[in-house]
């Protein structure tokens, strides 16, 4: 589904990614670790297609196509989902109208007419029960007060809702405490599936015993140091990311 | 000819050509000589610091358009507040269109300034409000007074509630290769009446229009008033609305100014508290390109203990236009526990757009809570990749961010059908069709 080739990536000139090479297959579950400052949010941003950071140099194939050049909300109709760490607060929308427009907008890119109301209400109903979300919650103005784990909940709603192919989770366990990770991990179990792929980015083990990896990989200074299967998230949370230094 | 010299020179003959009371016309003869004596404004002068007329009134305008001229319905329907029941009083190049008007004189009074100050029946409230709150010092409003003959007259006598907004359309035609309007408004609520007033100004072709509008508005005690502006009109069309609201005990004035077009505004709008437990509220929205201008300048004076003013504007712009925000204050040492609360935020879209903001307080009581805030600033990347992340295309991405912006103003508007034509406005402008509501 997603294959990264050779990534190098720089904000401002300086360089943060330095050859990643990254292949996702549907189906799977990728967990990235690594060190503040190694490049996880880097590497969410680019696969996203944040303009602010300039691919130096590599590709990212996606189903097969070479993303590269495409916009943000390109990748987002193909079906790339990125879970904000930092969920933006937009006073004057609410979580339910950004959602419908989102929605809408990726029906009508794909040349499709909008979701009826009564369709869209069910659904929002149904996906705001997944997550245990309060309705009052709905038409609050979008991450506006919202606490962490409001925020985190809010973006696995948002994945819910827009069923992507592939979701990055970027730091979506910081924040939260037990029982809001137990929900959010729950949420994202039950939305996984044969046809989809997650890419989990975190900096803790702790996330990664509720969504459990098929791959566990580690970054430093803008490489993939370390690959390997579930266990090793348990190696780093036991030797620490010096052991890989 | 200069404007100032062929306005001087025309005023006679204008004085000639009417039939009024003599009080009126001894009001215009003085409004005159006051403009003959000021002129126009100039950027000299503090408050006209960043705007300059000059461009706008070296054209050479007809003073009066020289017959009446008649519109069809449907080619300005357009311009009406769509699936509405209201009363309307619609001018043509400054005269009335009884054809496309729906007055009403149904116990109270909604009709035409000429009548007003011709029949002996209105005389009482003419003596009593006409001039009575507009700047006697102020160049424009004076030469708005020397030549006030016609536009709205509405007067809403105690305790009644007006069940449908007034509209209020003042037309230019464009037969003129360049016009001069000077519409002249009258609004008197009498105690615990209320009202909606939703007025535009639109010119149907691209001859320049300069309108100098006056309107007077007074809130007895216990009225409420909404007034809501549209400034819509196309760019080669000026407008200076010089209006003064005066209020007294209790009463609650709203004004919402929405400004989307026209090549120069100027909204000089004073709020008067006449009395104590008054509420006042400014609001605006201001979204504009090419070289547009749009001026806001307001004023409250508190003038008496517990009273509260809120303004609260938003302006967006584009291209090389710019907007000029100016909010002064006044608290007198007598008007004790007034809270008095100022806000304009700007987002600049373009390196050449501009904004001037400038808050103006002049606080003379010491138990007062008074604040004013100004933020400029342009549309939050990060915001805007989080939308577009979510599948939301750049275009209407900002449009969202820019609604989103200017939402409490527009939840401000009262009337349902108003704020679908404002959304349609803003949607229009900035060039998307609408995916969402708010």
């Amino acid at each position: 589904m997603l294959t990264i080739d050779n990534l190098h990536v720089s904000i401002e000139g300086k360089a943060i990614l330095n050859g990643i090479n990254l292949n996702v297959r549907a189906g799977e579950v990728h967990a990235i670790m690594g060190p503040n400052g190694s490049g996880k949010s880097t590497l969410s941003a680019a696969i996203a297609g944040n303009e602010s950071y300039d691919v130096v140099k590599g590709d990212i194939l996606f189903k097969g196509e070479n993303i590269i050049e495409l916009a943000p909300e390109e990748r987002a109709h193909k079906g790339i989902f990125l879970s904000f760490q930092y969920p933006i607060e937009i006073p004057g929308i609410t979580v339910t109208n950004f959602i419908k427009t989102s929605i809408n907008s990726n029906l009508k890119a794909r040349g499709e007419s909008n979701m009826p109301a009564n369709k869209m209400l069910k659904k929002i109903r149904e996906k705001a029960a997944l997550l245990e979300i309060d309705s009052k919650f709905l038409s609050r103005s979008l991450n506006e007060g919202f606490s962490g784990g409001e925020k985190k909940r809010n973006e696995i709603f948002q994945m819910a809702m827009l069923e992507p192919s592939l979701s990055i989770l970027d730091e979506t366990d910081s924040g939260l405490d037990i029982d809001a990770l137990k929900i959010v991990a729950n949420g994202v179990n039950k939305l996984k599936n044969k046809s989809n792929a997650i890419i989990v980015i975190t900096h803790y083990q702790r996330l990664l015993d509720y969504i459990i990896p098929d791959y566990v990989h580690v970054l430093h200074e803008g490489k993939i140091v370390k690959s390997g299967g579930k266990e090793l998230a348990h190696e780093l949370e036991e030797k620490g990311y010096d052991w890989i230094k | 000819m200069q404007l100032t010299e062929k306005l001087i020179s025309s005023f006679l003959a204008f004085e000639l050509d009417i039939d009024i009371h003599s009080d009126i016309h001894n009001i215009r003869t003085n409004a005159i000589k006051k403009f003959e004596e000021l002129g126009f404004p100039n950027k000299k002068l503090e408050n006209w610091k960043y705007t300059s007329l000059n461009r706008i009134i070296k054209e050479d305008y007809t003073v009066f358009s020289k017959k009446k001229n008649v519109i069809d319905f449907k080619k300005v329907k357009d311009y009406f507040i769509d699936n509405i029941e209201s009363h309307k009083l619609i001018f043509v190049d400054g005269f009335f269109d009884p054809f496309l008007s729906q007055t009403s004189h149904d116990g109270l009074d909604i009709c035409i300034m000429s009548a007003a100050l011709s029949k002996p029946k209105y005389a009482k409230i003419i003596e009593k409000y006409f001039n009575k709150s507009a700047n006697l010092e102020d160049s424009l409003t004076c030469l708005n007074t020397a030549f006030s003959k016609e536009g709205a007259y509405v007067h809403i006598p105690k305790n009644t509630v007006l069940e449908k907004p007034i509209e209020i359309i003042h037309f230019a035609t464009g037969n003129e290769a360049a016009l001069m309007l000077q519409p002249r408004n009258l609004v008197v609520v009498e105690q615990g009446a209320e009202v909606e007033i939703i007025e535009s100004h639109q010119s149907l072709t691209v001859n320049p229009i300069f309108t100098n509008s006056v309107t007077e508005i007074f809130a007895e005690k216990n009225a409420n008033i909404d007034y809501y502006k549209i400034q819509n009109d196309v760019v080669t069309s000026s407008l200076v609305d010089n209006t003064y609201i005066s209020q007294k005990r209790n009463s609650d004035v709203k004004v919402h100014t929405f400004s989307f077009g026209g090549k120069l505004t100027r909204n000089n709008l004073n709020f008067f508290q006449k009395d104590s437990s008054i509420n006042s509220t400014m609001n605006g929205v201001t979204i504009i390109d090419y070289d547009q201008l749009v001026d806001h300048h307001t004023l409250v004076h508190h003038a008496n203990p517990n009273c509260e003013s809120h303004q609260d504007y938003k302006g967006i712009y584009s291209g090389k236009s710019t907007g000029v925000f100016n909010g002064k204050i006044i608290v007198d040492k007598i008007a004790q526990k007034t809270n008095a609360f100022q806000q304009n935020n700007n987002i600049l879209l373009d390196n050449k757009s501009t904004i001037n903001s400038k808050p103006q307080l002049e606080i003379f009581a010491d138990d007062v809570k008074c604040s004013h805030g100004c933020t400029i600033g342009q549309l939050d990347q990060d915001a805007l990749f989080y939308l577009r992340a979510r599948g939301i295309p750049k275009k209407e991405a900002k449009a969202l961010l820019t609604y989103a912006f200017a939402n409490n103003v527009l939840e401000s508007v009262k009337i349902p059908e108003l704020k679908i034509r404002v959304k349609n406005i803003i949607a229009k402008k900035l060039g998307v069709s609408l995916g969402f509501d708010l």
